[in-house]
């Protein structure tokens, strides 16, 4: 299956395809982006003091993507000239591997660096995804924000952490 | 009427499955179902505050009705990324 531009995946992520995905020729920027910025973010060996072995990541898969799209449409919404790509990988990671590989292309640099800023931030706000840290000495799991799409505070406070 | 239920994180790890099937009353909502499953399960009543809910894998509120044959998620905070 060709890869697209919102997935969950439990290979590893490859952000040169999402690059590909973004300024390819079915991408909503082909021929007119000036920028793409890339977000990569990984599994840190060190968290709250603890030296962290692997996370556990699960979602639910059907309401991760759906969580997707609706960042998706958020994204457009505010940055009308971009293209997104968003993966998020699942299963276990060991430290130092990708969890989430995000791409945006837009015609100026000012857009995509924002847009990709909100699309992480709304990625740790909304998408039914749960990380479970092993590290040495035991096991915990992360818990973060409450996911509730529709929460016009959290939406608000991700676009002003994006346009800062 | 009949619904699934589907756990996630510290939730499963409490009921010690992602699965369930509960009888529920007519009329049921997502509270409903959660007050049922906090019942059965009381070390889940505290995090009643922190959860969010889905219906058929589309965010729902706690008020939601269910109907015979849905599926009911309930999501402690989440931590992808």
């Amino acid at each position: 299956m060709p890869p697209t531009l919102l997935s969950l995946t439990r290979d590893a992520l490859d952000l040169g395809s999402l690059v590909r995905l973004v300024t390819g020729p079915d991408a909503g920027t082909a021929g007119r982006y000036g920028a793409v910025v890339t977000f990569w973010g990984t599994v840190r060996a060190e968290n709250l003091g603890r030296r962290v072995i692997a996370l556990e990541y699960e979602a639910y898969e059907p309401l991760a993507l759906r969580a997707f799209s609706l960042i998706e449409g958020e994204v457009a919404a505010h940055w009308p000239q971009v293209t997104l790509a968003l993966h998020h990988r699942i299963g276990r990671l060991d430290a130092g591997e990708a969890s989430v590989a995000i791409a945006v292309a837009s015609p100026h640099r000012a857009d995509a660096f924002q847009a990709c800023r909100y699309a992480i931030e709304r990625v740790k706000q909304i998408a039914p995804i749960w990380k479970r840290e092993i590290f040495e000495g035991g096991e915990a799991w992360i818990e973060g924000a409450t996911a509730d799409p529709a929460d016009p505070a959290a939406r608000q406070a991700a676009y002003e952490r994006a346009c800062r | 009427m009949q619904v699934k239920i589907r756990l996630f994180a510290r939730l499963r790890d409490i009921a010690g499955t992602a699965d369930l099937a509960r009888e529920v009353p007519a009329g049921a909502t997502v509270e409903t179902v959660w007050l049922a499953l906090a019942a059965e399960f009381p070390e889940m009543a505290p995090y009643r505050r922190s959860l969010s809910a889905a219906v058929n894998a589309d965010f729902a509120r706690f008020t939601s009705a269910v109907a015979d044959g849905d599926e009911v998620a309930l999501l402690p905070p989440v931590s992808g990324g």
